[in-house]
């Protein structure tokens, strides 16, 4: 079940140098969404939707962080309060909770945003481990300590927190308190070295996938992506089998 | 709805003109959340092949000015899954439902046209045109020869059925192509399938589709699918069903005085999954501004310089 429809933007901020953050009032889409969806957002001048994943979850609207990528994200960028945006929304299958259990979130740069949304639904029993190039690109940590989470900051240069990739933390923590699930969403090389430690030290894992796309709800299937399932290799679609696959099915050749 | 929009295609009658074009709108479950599909003139519902296909690695799309190129290869869960578990459901929908069809070989096609001819499917729509496939799709729709003999050996397996061919606008001449292919038995015309076409990232140096080329489609063919419409309406007898850009009534109707006796809308339903409702709406109100009793009045009905 979606909607599309034309809603107001009721904020909108820098949250780093080219990245934006929008708060979108729209009750019918915030009602629907779950942690891990995502929108496709009409860009003024372009015949493509992009998509975006779906960063916060309130009662009456979502919240979109996004990096400007090319030129429809730049038109999007141009979008302020006050405006309004054209949206297909919620879309795909998101995020597994598992109530009353602990998670490990992990966001790679623009793959941070919709860790948001699946870390604040555990609060305190989230650490949420994220990698940045720089300090100057670090989005959301305040926002993920206000919603109880335990954050773990690294950057590829040190300017800010540890220095080095994010699975040097992660493999820390599955050694010494094992959680039950490991969310991640990221660069694919990431994302495969996140899924290694899943398999090695046996805990569920989910990751969000990215890929161009056009209708975004699974009727055009341009979004296709490499996934096994039962032993057999399927083209499966980002927009509507994922864009959350249990990292197990997908094949990162 | 009154009657102002029914059209009549071969022999089989649709409440509407408009109906979603093959591989933009899958089997119809994608949307039905927004509309329901009764409201719709037909589906032409995603290409079917004898056996599954994965189609094409990703990328599978890429934007253009006003359209955009995809290169899915005719992925489908082949034609067994689509008579079982896909056309039981559309038949509760109550439109009309195009069965699209593409083969590797002559003989493949045959044997979906039989298949198709023993089901409930209104019509079917033989795709001669993908040109994202490395057997059969455009290597049939290039040539006369071919063209006429895999509509000739559908045919003969379809005799219950209004046999629709889809047309490539990848050729020098598509009268000839239409008039070889009307000589050979079919029913109907659909054109344009997608057009050749590139983009590559200036970055990388490498195209951005994984197959390199993909089919372009979008506002961007619209004039060329609109002048082709025009020419093959004045070259066959035969119905043609106008396709390529469509986004807008102001376009069906366009389409519709090119020579088209119904529309199929395709990549725009990407941009606004409420394009053909929108377009169904326009026509009507086009009607009766018009003084219209029937949209048919103004199927062919420009007057050339």
């Amino acid at each position: 079940m979606y909607k599309q429809g034309k809603y107001l933007i009721v904020k909108k901020k820098a949250a780093a140098a080219g990245v934006f953050d929008l708060t979108i009032l729209c009750p019918d889409i915030a009602r629907l969404a779950q942690p891990g969806q995502f929108v496709q957002a009409a860009a003024n001048g372009f015949f493509l939707r992009r998509p975006i994943s779906i960063c916060e979850i309130y009662d009456d609207s979502i919240r979109l962080v996004f990096e400007v990528r090319g030129k429809g994200t730049e038109a999007l960028s141009a979008l302020n309060a006050g405006d309004n945006i054209d949206l297909i929304a919620p879309l795909g299958k998101g995020f597994t909770v598992l109530e009353g259990k602990k998670a490990v979130c992990v966001g790679g740069g623009i793959g941070t945003p919709p860790m948001l949304s699946i870390a604040s639904r555990y609060g305190k029993n989230a650490r949420v481990i994220s990698g940045f190039r720089s300090a100057d690109a670090v989005i959301l940590q305040k926002d993920l300590a206000g919603a109880g989470c335990e954050t773990v900051l690294c950057t590829d240069d040190g300017s800010a927190g540890i220095h080095g990739l994010v699975t040097v933390p992660l493999e820390e923590i599955l050694k010494t308190d094992k959680p039950d699930i490991i969310y991640a969403c990221g660069p694919m090389p990431m994302l495969k070295g996140v899924a290694l430690l899943a398999k090695e030290y046996d805990v569920k894992c989910e990751v969000s996938l990215e890929q161009r796309m056009a209708c975004g709800v699974g009727a055009c299937l341009v979004c296709a992506c490499k996934t096994v399932r039962n032993g057999e290799q399927i083209l499966s679609h980002v927009c509507k089998d994922g864009p959350v696959f249990d990292s197990g099915e997908v094949d990162f050749s | 709805m009154s009657d102002k929009l029914k059209v009549s295609v071969c022999g089989v009658e649709f409440k509407n003109p408009v109906i979603p074009a093959s591989g933009t709108y899958g089997y119809g479950r994608e949307y039905e959340c927004l509309y329901p599909l009764s409201k719709l003139g037909g589906i032409s519902v995603k290409g079917t092949t004898l056996n599954p296909r994965q189609g094409n690695p990703a990328p599978r799309v890429a934007e253009t000015p006003s359209g955009m190129l995809n290169s899915v290869g005719l992925q489908n869960g082949g034609a067994k899954k689509f008579l079982e578990y896909e056309l039981p459901n559309l038949l509760t929908k109550d439109t009309r439902i195009i069965a699209n069809i593409a083969g590797a070989t002559a003989e493949e096609c045959a044997e979906l046209a039989s298949m198709m001819n023993a089901s409930k499917v209104d019509m079917a729509e033989l795709n001669i045109s993908c040109p994202n496939v490395k057997q059969g799709g455009a290597a049939f729709g290039t040539s006369c020869a071919a063209a006429e003999a895999v509509t000739r050996a559908v045919k003969r397996e379809l005799p219950d059925k209004p046999l629709m061919v889809k047309l490539s606008p990848n050729v020098t001449s598509i009268t000839e192509i239409a008039k070889a292919v009307e000589a050979a038995g079919a029913d109907a015309l659909s054109l344009i399938n997608t057009l050749l076409g590139m983009r590559i990232d200036i970055k990388t140096r490498r195209p951005i589709l994984k197959n390199n080329v993909g089919g372009l489609s979008g506002p961007a063919v619209f004039p060329i699918a609109v002048r082709m419409v025009w020419q093959v309406h004045n070259a066959v007898n035969i119905p043609v069903m106008g396709m390529g850009g469509i986004s807008c009534w102001e376009d069906a109707v366009e389409m519709m005085m090119a020579g088209a006796s119904a529309v199929q809308v395709g990549a725009a339903i990407f941009a606004d999954p409420y394009t053909p409702i929108k377009i169904i709406h326009g026509l009507e109100k086009y009607c009766d501004e018009n003084n219209i009793s029937n949209i048919s009045e103004i199927v062919g009905s420009v007057q050339p310089w």
